[in-house]
């Protein structure tokens, strides 16, 4: 086995991570902060995935089709949360889970009325759609490292937001007694909304950065959502530390794991039974990481309640 | 100031308030006195809107500001200190003071962080910290420090010494007299019946939700059987 492919795999996962990573930030701090169980946040992801490919397609510019898709899916983000989820705070959270999976049907009938069932591909810009050398004679997607790129600098960005602003104080304040932040003036409801709109955005970035991989699709947010939701409950609800090194390590995990279990099972197994166990358990892997978190650490790695 | 008017108010289907009304005046200190479960905190927690309330009216300020968004009414002016001080303990002690801070372009000397360190210097060493590491006289401390900083017209203590060591008592009641001295209004819950009498203007006894007594501290002093009737002393 080469050392320049296990890197490579380090990367793929490293990159899968910076992707969980963004849908599973907005969903960690609007759990975490509004207790809201809110399953249509892969929708989200879905319709960032559209208004990119459309504003690209229509601006012939990938970074422009980003620059304005952003803002678009912030007021989404918004809207939805003033008309569709602010009545389902005060309920329990089989309610919110049942509204939020009928929003899901919704949101993707929607997406299927507006643009169509077959979906939306759109091409890799010029300038990232090459690769990148890297030392160990590594030869690496550029628009991945784009993904990274932009991955680690919105994490910078987020942590800078949370820990050293006054909104970012507010927020950490309202995930851990949001009726004491209203009793001291603070207007909560309007704090939920920006927080909803900012989760939103993030979740249609991670879908816009995918589009030109996998193209816009409707229903394309369901599965990741529910490795988001395993991300969350690593880092700890409420936490976006928690949620960015439960994230890499979720993606490196899941990648490295369908890359080498296979190969590593061929050290105790027969080869033909390695080669079935080897996809099969690989798939497992993130779930066998939550489980031992929550035996050790019931409240995720980094449980925001606490600091 | 403050006036509170045939308040009622319920959990649920059981009724706590039953007619509340009592006033705070400009620069007063007032006190709500009762056995416990009498509906006092039930009063803090309608004023401030977090209990709605179901009859009667609430103004401060001569502003109506019953049933009003809980943020409104801090804006209004009333900075509260909660039972239980429910300081934010994954913030810093310096974060906590500074989340929720206004400062009011009217106000002449507006609370800063150098005015609380002031008057709780322990603070100064713990301004790092976590909310959640301090102890239980720091954390209230601290949920003064904190409701004053939104430099509150009327500032509201609920349970203001509720557990705590003899000498972290007296510095809370220091500081109370501090705030006085700067004619801050204040409205004090408390069990403490002989600090009060000495520090505090007029005083009000809540019994099954609503108010059974109220006069000065001297008539209060005087009145032993109403002490022992109502406040067990």
């Amino acid at each position: 086995m080469e050392i320049s492919f296990v890197v490579e795999q380090l990367l793929n996962g490293f990159q899968l991570g910076v992707l969980l990573f963004l849908l599973a930030a907005g969903l960690t701090l609007v759990f975490g902060i509004m207790d809201l169980v809110n399953l249509a946040h892969g929708s989200i992801y879905m319709i960032g995935a559209f208004f990119a490919a459309t504003m690209t397609l229509a601006l012939d510019s990938f970074i422009l089709g980003i620059v304005i898709a952003l803002p678009m899916t912030l007021i989404l983000g918004m809207v939805l949360e003033v008309l569709a989820l602010r009545t389902l705070y005060a309920r329990g959270h089989m309610d919110q889970v049942l509204a939020t999976f009928g929003l899901i049907l919704f949101l993707n009938e929607l997406v299927r009325i507006i643009w169509g069932p077959a979906g939306l591909a759109i091409p890799l810009p010029l300038f990232l759609d090459g690769s990148v050398s890297l030392p160990l004679g590594i030869v690496y997607p550029t628009y991945r490292m784009f993904i990274i790129l932009i991955g680690i600098i919105v994490a910078l960005g987020l942590y800078y937001l949370v820990s050293k602003t006054r909104l970012g104080m507010l927020i950490r304040a309202g995930a851990s007694n949001r009726t004491m932040v209203g009793a001291l003036g603070i207007n909560i409801r309007f704090l939920f909304t920006a927080v909803f709109g900012l989760g939103a955005m993030l979740a249609g970035l991670a879908g816009m950065l995918i589009a030109p991989i996998n193209q816009a699709q409707i229903g394309m947010g369901e599965d990741i959502l529910i490795l988001a939701f395993v991300v969350i409950v690593i880092g700890g609800i409420g936490s976006i530390r928690g949620a960015f090194i439960a994230a890499i390590l979720a993606g490196v995990i899941d990648t490295m794991g369908r890359a080498f279990l296979d190969v590593l099972l061929l050290a105790l197994l027969p080869a033909n039974a390695a080669e079935a166990a080897g996809p099969a358990l690989s798939s497992m892997l993130i779930y066998f990481l939550m489980a031992v978190v929550l035996i050790f650490r019931p409240q995720g790695l980094f449980p925001a309640r606490n600091g | 100031m403050l006036s509170v008017n045939s308040v009622e108010a319920s959990y649920e289907d059981s009724q706590a308030l039953f007619g509340m009304s009592f006033d705070v005046g400009t620069s007063e200190f007032v006190t709500l006195l009762g056995r416990n479960g009498m509906g006092k905190t039930t009063t803090i927690r309608s004023i401030m809107g977090i209990l709605p309330v179901t009859s009667g009216k609430i103004y401060f300020e001569e502003r109506e500001i019953t049933n009003l968004a809980s943020f409104r009414i801090a804006q209004a002016g009333i900075g509260l200190v909660p039972e239980g001080r429910q300081i934010f303990p994954n913030l810093t002690v310096r974060e906590n003071l500074i989340a929720t801070a206004v400062r009011p372009s009217d106000v002449k000397q507006a609370w800063t962080i150098d005015r609380i360190i002031e008057l709780f210097p322990i603070l100064y060493e713990r301004l790092n910290n976590m909310g959640g590491q301090l102890s239980g006289g720091e954390q209230q401390m601290l949920a003064i420090g904190r409701a004053l900083m939104t430099n509150p017209r009327l500032l509201i203590l609920d349970e203001a010494t509720e557990g705590l060591a003899p000498k972290v008592r007296s510095e809370i009641w220091s500081c109370l007299k501090t705030l006085r001295q700067e004619a801050q209004a204040i409205l004090v819950i408390d069990k403490n019946i002989e600090t009060l009498i000495e520090i505090a203007d007029r005083h009000y006894i809540v019994e099954k939700g609503s108010v059974v007594w109220s006069g000065t501290s001297t008539q209060l002093r005087e009145n032993k059987h109403l002490q022992k009737k109502y406040l067990g002393v």
